[in-house]
């Protein structure tokens, strides 16, 4: 059992939280990730980021976004209260060594994940510049953490509502386009954004890293369900990612992938919130 | 009453009462119900009980096998378990799933004029007796020894150990990367073919005799082998099985709706797929399923898709039936159960629509050309048989290859080139000091009461490596 310290609502639908994980907290690297349940029974495997950790403290930090019912349930936790499962750390991580000039990407949600990857390549001594993008304002998480670990951020928004205005790619083309040495790209968010990144610097055969988000059962190569197509061959997201060399990557493929369940979950998430116990449901 | 052997020899063999296939596919109970007393004595007075019992030398694990018939026949039902229980920890799963017919029963005198003595279904009703008492037997166990020893797997080569290795006074500990014990026995097996009540109370025997459980831990990512040393384990079993699913390869196989049998099975048995939305993971619901290979993992899924409700449910296999590995008990239910079986034919690639969704498999008819390295006759694809089929599910059930998280985080610990940790055939010691390794990761996938074999013959070592320290 793995018990929640601290919980912040960062935006309407995005939470993080802290929870007692002192084994992992020591073991993790940036890049890693946990799978969770949240109760003992019924509940599924979902894989989450470890968006950053204490291993003074033992502590790891997650921040995800509610899309369905696990991670509503996740969200209806309160300080004090106790995660089934934890299992991690998982996947492999990132490779960090002085690229010289870095450009890291979160998009959206992917801004959590991004975050500690940005903050290992500064560590190793890149000159990081941070793109952010959201769809609007109110969405945009983690700006201060990220500020720490960069040494420039650039925030877009869709609707203009705070930053520059236009998506992350344009950003991005923007910095090429004046000249700067760009040397890697790390660009997590969803799976379109990170196909659009890779769009723009293909042409410039700038290596681009991309953390992909399949649908996931054990996490430890078992199952294959988080299966991808990299340079023509099947690469398992958990054991052999999550990164890869984001120009390789069948990008529309995994997206359908990513579809498979999408009217079950619904329903299963259309129950959920008809249950009419608020937000702290516990029906088994 | 004594019987000569003459007349024993005459007793028509006692099948297990079953569901009704129509009732069963709509439910995931077990199918067979196990013998009654009274029917369990009568199929043990078949047996002559000779004096060199075939059947013992075609057990992996030499069960004395006529010393418990005879001990059921006479009702002394707590020595039969007795007997059982000396060699094999995990009587209620072997029973019911071990390949007898190629084991013991194959080697059973009564064999050669009659049917063999159904010893499977006689360890498995002992063992059912046992677990229903609800009194479990606690063994004695040995003065502690203060020695400390980590087992990675809780697979049933993993529970051998630490039971073995629990009851000769070590402290064991047990680390299992999923969040449930049994490795295969829980995600592979289904519920109708082996109850996970069994593998509960299993498990807490185990608890009982004071072997320690740590599930979700994932061993090559938590902690190395070597952090496991410096945590101050003495000695380490690997017993992580071979859960690498294997795939075709060929054109379609990641559009959705194409599942590794591993995952289909998972989904079901591990996660209760089959009760969604009751339970959180989701599984498609088809109509058309296509399970592709002939073995046990093949007929498991496929019987499990007729129970999720699909109409039609087909095994696709290139070989013939006569070459299919699965138990012949198996082979029997699935066809009692509707599985149609498509023989000699083998896919070529999957079709799916505008959805990226699997609409259609196509294959290639095949026939048996000249016996390959297995003894087996070589599958040959006939030319120009293409033919498609209609399939809103695939389910790729072709084998697996050993788990690579250790071997890849370890590097002093040696491999064969299909990645299986190499271990001495005596001992099951690896390459690398003080750690040994056994079932499926060393075997390939093999069986259940192999791995528990391995299991035991490791335990013995690691018990000899603890007291002399000598490699
Ligand atoms: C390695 C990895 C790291 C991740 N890290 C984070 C993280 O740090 N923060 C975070 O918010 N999310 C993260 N995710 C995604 C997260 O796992 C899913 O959002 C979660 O499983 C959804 O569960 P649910 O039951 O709430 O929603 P569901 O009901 O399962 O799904 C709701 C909707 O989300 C889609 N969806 C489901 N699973 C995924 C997925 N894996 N990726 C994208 N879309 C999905 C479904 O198609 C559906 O439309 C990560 C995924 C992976 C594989
Ligand atoms: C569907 C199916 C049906 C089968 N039917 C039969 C049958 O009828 N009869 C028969 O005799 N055999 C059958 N088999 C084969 C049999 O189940 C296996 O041979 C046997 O389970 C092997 O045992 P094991 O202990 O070596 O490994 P497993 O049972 O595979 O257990 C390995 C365990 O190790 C865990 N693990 C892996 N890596 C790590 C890690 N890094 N850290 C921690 N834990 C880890 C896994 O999660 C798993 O729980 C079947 C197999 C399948 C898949
Ligand atoms: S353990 Fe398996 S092989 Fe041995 S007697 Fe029992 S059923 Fe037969
Ligand atoms: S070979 Fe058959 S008859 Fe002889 S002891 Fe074994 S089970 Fe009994
Ligand atoms: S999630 Fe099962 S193999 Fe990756």
């Amino acid at each position: 059992m793995n018990k929640i310290l601290t919980r912040n609502q960062l935006s309407e639908n995005v939470v993080k939280l802290t929870i007692e994980a002192p084994v992992i907290a020591k073991k993790r690297k940036a890049g890693q990730f946990i799978i969770l349940r949240t109760h003992k029974k019924r509940s599924e495997r979902i894989p989450l980021t470890i968006a950053d950790a204490d291993a003074l403290k033992g502590t790891i930090t997650l921040v995800f976004q509610v899309v369905g019912k696990s991670t509503a349930e996740l969200a209806a936790f309160q300080v004090g209260d106790s995660i089934n499962d934890l299992v991690g750390p998982l996947g492999k991580a990132t490779h960090i060594e002085n690229f010289g000039n870095v450009v890291c990407i979160g998009g959206g949600i992917g801004i959590a994940p991004m975050h500690p990857i940005a903050q290992a390549l500064k560590g190793a001594g890149n000159n990081v510049t941070s793109i952010l993008g959201a769809r609007t304002k109110g969405l945009l998480v983690m700006e201060e953490e990220v500020n720490k670990a960069s040494d420039k951020v650039i925030i877009v928004t869709d609707d203009g509502s705070y930053g520059e205005q236009g998506f992350v790619t344009n950003a991005l083309e923007k910095i090429i386009n004046d000249g700067q040495k760009v040397d890697v790209v790390v660009a997590i968010g969803p799976a379109i954004m990170m196909k659009m990144v890779c769009k723009v610097t293909e042409p410039h055969k700038i290596k681009t890293v991309v953390s992909l988000n399949t649908i996931m059962v054990d996490g430890t190569g078992m199952c294959g369900c988080c299966r991808v197509s990299v340079d023509g061959t099947t690469q398992f997201v958990c054991v052999d990612g999550p990164e890869f060399d984001g120009h390789k990557v069948d990008f529309d493929g995994m997206m359908k992938r990513q579809s498979t369940y999408v009217d079950l979950e619904k329903q299963s998430y259309d129950i959920y919130k008809s249950h009419g116990c608020g937000n702290r449901c516990t029906c088994k | 009453m004594t019987l000569t052997p003459a007349e024993r020899m005459k007793i028509p063999r006692k099948n297990m009462k079953e569901q009704p296939p129509e009732i069963r596919v709509k439910n995931f109970k077990e199918v067979p119900y196990g013998y009654t007393e009274d029917e369990a004595v009568e199929e043990a007075t078949r047996c002559i009980g000779c004096k060199v019992p075939q059947c013992v030398s075609g057990c992996p694990v030499e069960i004395d096998i006529p010393k418990f018939i005879q001990q059921i026949a006479d009702r002394d039902f707590d020595a039969a378990i007795e007997t059982v229980k000396k060699t094999n920890l995990l009587p209620a799963v072997c029973g019911r799933v071990c390949p007898q017919e190629t084991q013991c029963e194959i080697k059973c005198i009564l064999g050669k004029k009659h049917t063999p003595v159904a010893i499977g279904n006689l360890e498995r009703f002992i063992a059912d007796y046992e677990r229903k008492k609800k009194e479990i037997a606690i063994p004695k166990i040995k003065a502690k020894t203060g020695h400390k020893v980590a087992v990675v797997g809780a697979g049933p080569a993993g529970l051998t150990v630490a039971g073995d290795l629990t009851k000769m006074g070590h402290s064991v500990t047990v680390f299992e990367a999923l969040h449930r014990l049994g490795g295969v026995l829980m995600y592979g097996i289904p519920e109708f073919r082996l109850p996970k009540e069994i593998l509960e109370s299993e498990a807490t025997f185990l608890e009982k005799l004071g072997v320690e459980f740590k599930v979700n831990s994932v061993i090559g990512m938590q902690y190395s082998l070597d952090e496991l040393f410096e945590e101050g384990y003495e000695t380490i079993f690997l017993g992580t099985g071979a859960g690498l699913p294997y795939f075709m390869n060929i054109p379609g196989e990641n559009l959705n709706g194409v599942y590794s049998a591993n995952e289909y099975l998972t989904r079901s048995n591990l996660m209760g797929a089959y009760d969604f939305p009751n339970n959180d993971t989701p599984i498609a619901s088809s109509k058309n399923v296509a399970v592709v290979g002939g073995g046990n993992v093949a007929m498991d899924s496929a019987r499990t898709a007729k129970r999720l409700g699909a109409e039609n449910v087909y095994i696709v296999y290139r070989r013939s039936e006569e070459e299919m590995p699965a138990r012949k008990a198996e082979i029997h239910h699935a066809k009692e159960e509707g599985i149609q079986f498509n023989i000699l034919m083998n896919p070529t690639r999957l079709i799916g629509d505008d959805s990226s969704w699997v609409t259609k498999m196509e294959c290639l008819k095949m026939e048996l050309g000249e016996p390959d390295n297995s003894g087996r006759r070589r599958p040959v694809p006939i030319k120009g048989s293409e033919f498609q089929i209609d399939v809103d599910c695939a389910v790729i059930a072709i084998g697996n290859g050993p788990n690579p998280l250790v071997p890849h985080n370890t590097p002093d610990l040696e491999t064969n080139k299909w990645g299986n940790i190499t271990a001495d055939s005596e001992t099951q010691k690896t390459s690398k000091e003080g750690v040994f390794a056994g079932g499926d990761i060393v075997l390939g996938a093999a069986t259940v009461i192999l791995a528990m074999g391995e299991g035991r013959r490791a335990a013995r070592a690691m018990d000899e490596y603890l007291k002399t320290k000598k490699w």
